[in-house]
Parts: structure tokens; C-alpha cells; sequence
């Protein structure tokens, strides 16, 4: 599913923030990616869905090779990956159920066909009734899940999720999780990079830890490994 | 390319959106497109007619050669085969002179009812009229005309046709540079309208393009608010170019009426014409604003 050889990227202004990654994610697994900050986790994350091009090295993405897609296909291929932030990143001028139905809009999906994947994602993440309020009017830990509803309203194989939690409560932080567990469930791979010792101890999966810019461990089932 | 008419519609809908969000921006470009082409309007109105003038002079730079009362029949036929014989000359046409008389008569209207009483003795001399290939010629082609026997004296607009061609060369050079300057900041301040909506929406792209929306998707909008703003900057100098127009042309023409050479260009077609140029070039500009605001935006 997601497969990294001999990544190098160095950025203009010097700073290395992939030192050789080798990495193999099969398509349904459950993968949190750990690491101090500033030691390349970001940067490890963003090269999965091509919005960090690597230096040196292949990287393939749903069987599609990163390294040699034409910038005028990445929309297409980014339709099959979807991405959440630890911000959101959510336009607030709209309805809960117009900032998830505009993903499908402007990749331009049949308008009835918008209409009952929105309510059906919106249901799965547990905002159907609030679905004509604003962002705004929301708690974070909704506009979270609005967020990994736009996510997932395509439909992707993929979801990377950057920090989803790191803006949140412990309590809250939980339901958010159980909504990614409830997606990893359905088939969809999940990559999430994480500062939340708790969750990842609590909830055991695949650990790749990311150190200066390398893959210092890599175990199904780890820990967090990391103080606080 | 197989756009659906939602998503046109969508795309349509957006661009008036943020077109009436950055109401002040909005303003300031189509003001600036809007002098820019009122003087784009009003130059070619000027060279437009400029032009026709000179063409239609141009036509009817003739050298009028005068013949020598002493010549016969004869001696005319002669010197009629050395005129054509000079390779500048294209035609040459023999006007006897109770033809020049008449059209001199005619060419006084009522006023030249006093002439009538002249006809018996006419003091005019037979002529031959003669056109070069090549207006530019001219002058050279008289000067070897009147070394020819013969030849009384030789007439053509000596001086005033040269400093005419002349003329009209260099105001439409300044004319152009003048234009194109305006172009460039009508464009640039399009482009920085663009660059404000752009930011207002910054987040949306970046959505959009996190959800897989291709750059045309994202592009369409910006560059029909770039094509609004040409355009609604187009009304203005059309409605006061075609008015202007409507109602100089009577003035002037009804001056001019007499004149065999000045002629204005009739209003239908041409100021239909014009105003085309002008919406085009206003789409142009917006376009081309849009674009290259936008171009920036949307490197992956």
C-alpha cells in the first residue's frame, strides 16, 4: 500500500528531515508514527501524499510512483488518500454538511450521490444532527470528526492523519480515536503521526518511531517509548 | 473540456461571489481598465481615420503635368511615351483643358458661376495626370517629368503629403507605446485583485487541493472574475467612444463634406468594430491578470 526505498529529502534551506526511510505499510493496517520534534515525522507523513516531494529514493502510494507522477495527476491520485489535521482545517463560512459535501463538489461527484454519502459519514462520525450547524458553533473534538468525515467521504484507501488529537482533551481525544478504529475496521489503511503517549500505549498498534530524519524502530504492537 | 453545466454554474456563482466581497478592489481594477481602454478607444478612433485618410490620399497623389501651349497633337504624343517610359510612373491620363476648366467651375459650386463667362477664352492648359506605382515616388517622378520637353510646369502636393505620412507615423508609435503601458497596469492591478481574492481564499484551495480538486477546477473561477473584470471594464469606454463618435461624426463630416479626400469612417460598421476590440481586449487583460496571479498559487 504505502512503500518508502532509500528516501532522502533535503530541503533548500539545508535541513535533512529524511535520512534513508525504508518503509513497507500493507493496505489495512493501523500505523502510528512517533517521534521527538523536528526529527522528520512531518516531512515523513507529507511525502505519503505528495505534498513533500523526496530528494532521492521511490515512494509508492496505492501501487502509483510518487517519485515520477506528473504534478498535474496528484489531484487525481490525492482523491484515494485522505488527510486530517491536528487544526482542522475547516471552512467556517460553511454548514457542518457543506465542509463534507465540498470535498466531493470540487472532485464534482453527482449531487444525489453527495447527498447520501454526506449524511452517511456524517452519521458514522456521529454529527448527522448538526449537520446544518457551523464550525463555529461546535465543539473542537466536532470539528475534528468533521474534519475525518470530509476525509473519508471519497471514500480513500488511505487516511494520514497529523496530530489528530494534539489540539484536544484526553476524553475527547478518545472518541476521536474510536472513530479512526471504527474506519481502520471498514478496510481503510491509517497512518497518524502522534504525540499522545496514552492512546498509543492504550490502544496497541504498529509503532514506527522517527528519529533524525531515519526509521529508528519499527515494531507491530509498541509502545509510545517516549517520556510524557 | 466536458465541463458539466453544475459545475460551470458553481464555478460562475463563485467568481461573482468574491467579485462583490472585494467590492473595493473590484473597483479600482475595472476603473483602471476602464481609462485604459477609453484611451485605447479614443486612439484608435484618431488612427483609424488617420489611417483612411492617408490611404485615401495616398490614392490620389497625383502629379499634374502642365503642356506648353506651344505643343501640337504631336509633340503631345511624344511626350505622353517619355512619360511613360520613366519606370516610377503606374498611369497616366490626358485632360484636355475644357475638362479642367469645368471641373475647376464645378469644384467652386454656385460661386463658380462667374468663371462661365472665361470659357470662351480659356487661359488653362491641357494636362496630363499622372499617378506613380508607388505614392512614395512621387516627388522623384515629377522631377524627372519636368526635365522633359514641353513641359510647362509641374504640379503635386510637393512637401505637405510627405510631412503628412510622416506625421501619422510617429503619433501612432507614441500611440502604441502609450497603449501598451496602460495595458501592462491594467494587468497589474487585475492581477493584484486576483492576488486578494486568492488570499481570502487561501484555505479553501488548500483544501481543495488536499481533496484531490485538479488546478482547473481551482483556476476557473479566479479566471472568470478576471474576464468579469475586463469586461465590465469595457462598458464605459464603449458607451462614450460610440457616442462621442455618433455625434463628431455629423459635426465634422458636414465640415468636410466638400472634401474629396477626408472622409470619416462611417459609424456602422466601424464603431461596432471598435467596441468588439474593446471587449476582447478587456477579456484579454482580465485573463491574462488572473492568470498570473493564480499561476503561483497552484505549484504542487
Amino acid at each position: 500500500m504505502i512503500e518508502m526505498k532509500d528516501v532522502y529529502k533535503k530541503y533548500p534551506n539545508g535541513v535533512t528531515a529524511a535520512n534513508g526511510i525504508n518503509v513497507n505499510i500493507d493496505a489495512g493496517e493501523f500505523v502510528y508514527v512517533v517521534g521527538p520534534s523536528g526529527a522528520g515525522k512531518s516531512t515523513f507523513i507529507k511525502m505519503m501524499y505528495r505534498e513533500e516531494k523526496a530528494t532521492k529514493g521511490t515512494i509508492t502510494v496505492n501501487g502509483i510512483n510518487l517519485a515520477t507522477l506528473k504534478n498535474k495527476h496528484v489531484p487525481i491520485f490525492r482523491r484515494n488518500i485522505g488527510v486530517v489535521f491536528q487544526d482542522f482545517k475547516l471552512l467556517n463560512s460553511m454548514t457542518v454538511y457543506d465542509n463534507v459535501a465540498f470535498a466531493m463538489e470540487v472532485i464534482e461527484e453527482q449531487p444525489n450521490v453527495i447527498r447520501k454519502r454526506v449524511l452517511e459519514t456524517l452519521d458514522l462520525v456521529g454529527l448527522k444532527h448538526k449537520a446544518r450547524m457551523l464550525p463555529t458553533e461546535l465543539s473542537g473534538g466536532e470539528q475534528q470528526r468533521v474534519s475525518i468525515a470530509r476525509s473519508i467521504v471519497n471514500s480513500p484507501k488511505v487516511v494520514i492523519a497529523d496530530e489528530p488529537t494534539g489540539n484536544l482533551d484526553p476524553d475527547t481525544s478518545w472518541g476521536i480515536m474510536k472513530i479512526f478504529e471504527e474506519i481502520n475496521l471498514r478496510g481503510t489503511t491509517i497512518v497518524m503521526a502522534t504525540h499522545n503517549k496514552d492512546i498509543v500505549n492504550g490502544i496497541k498498534h504498529r509503532v514506527i518511531a522517527v528519529e533524525g530524519g531515519k526509521i529508528a524502530r519499527d515494531q507491530q504492537k509498541g509502545e509510545y517509548g517516549y517520556e510524557g | 473540456m466536458g465541463m458539466k453545466a453544475r459545475t460551470f454554474r458553481r464555478h460562475v456563482k463563485e467568481s461573482f461571489k468574491s467579485l462583490f466581497r472585494n467590492s473595493w478592489m473590484t473597483i479600482a481594477s475595472v476603473s483602471s481598465v476602464t481609462v485604459t481602454l477609453l484611451l485605447v478607444g479614443v486612439f484608435f478612433v484618431i488612427m483609424m481615420n488617420l489611417n483612411s485618410v492617408a490611404t485615401s490620399i495616398e490614392k490620389n497623389v497625383e502629379i499634374r503635368v502642365h503642356i506648353d501651349v506651344a505643343a501640337n497633337d504631336q509633340d503631345k504624343e511624344l511626350l505622353k511615351q517619355e512619360i511613360e517610359k520613366i519606370p516610377l510612373v503606374g498611369s497616366i491620363e490626358y485632360s484636355p483643358k475644357e475638362e479642367e476648366l469645368t471641373s475647376l467651375i464645378d469644384s467652386f459650386g454656385d460661386e463658380g458661376e462667374a468663371f462661365k463667362l472665361v470659357e470662351q477664352e480659356n487661359p488653362l492648359k491641357d494636362v496630363f495626370v499622372v499617378k506613380t506605382k508607388n505614392p512614395d515616388d512621387t516627388m522623384k517622378a515629377a522631377k524627372e517629368i519636368e526635365q522633359l520637353n514641353y513641359v510647362s510646369s509641374v504640379k503635386y502636393g510637393q512637401g505637405t503629403v510627405e510631412s503628412l505620412f510622416k506625421f501619422i507615423d510617429i503619433s501612432r508609435n507614441v500611440g502604441l507605446i502609450l497603449i501598451i503601458g496602460l495595458l501592462f497596469t491594467a494587468m497589474f492591478l487585475i492581477s493584484n485583485t486576483i492576488k486578494i481574492t486568492i488570499m481570502a481564499r487561501k484555505r479553501e484551495i488548500e483544501i481543495m487541493r488536499l481533496v484531490g480538486a485538479t488546478n482547473s477546477f481551482i483556476r476557473w473561477p479566479f479566471f472568470l472574475e478576471g474576464l468579469w473584470l475586463g469586461i465590465l471594464g469595457a462598458i464605459i469606454p464603449i458607451a462614450v467612444v460610440s457616442a462621442a463618435y455618433y455625434y463628431l461624426f455629423d459635426l465634422i463630416q458636414s465640415k468636410l463634406v466638400d472634401n474629396n479626400f477626408i472622409h470619416l469612417l462611417d459609424f456602422n460598421p466601424f464603431v461596432y468594430q471598435l467596441s468588439a476590440i474593446l471587449i476582447i481586449m478587456g477579456a484579454a487583460i482580465g485573463i491574462w491578470g488572473s492568470l498570473m496571479s493564480v499561476r503561483k498559487f497552484l505549484k504542487v
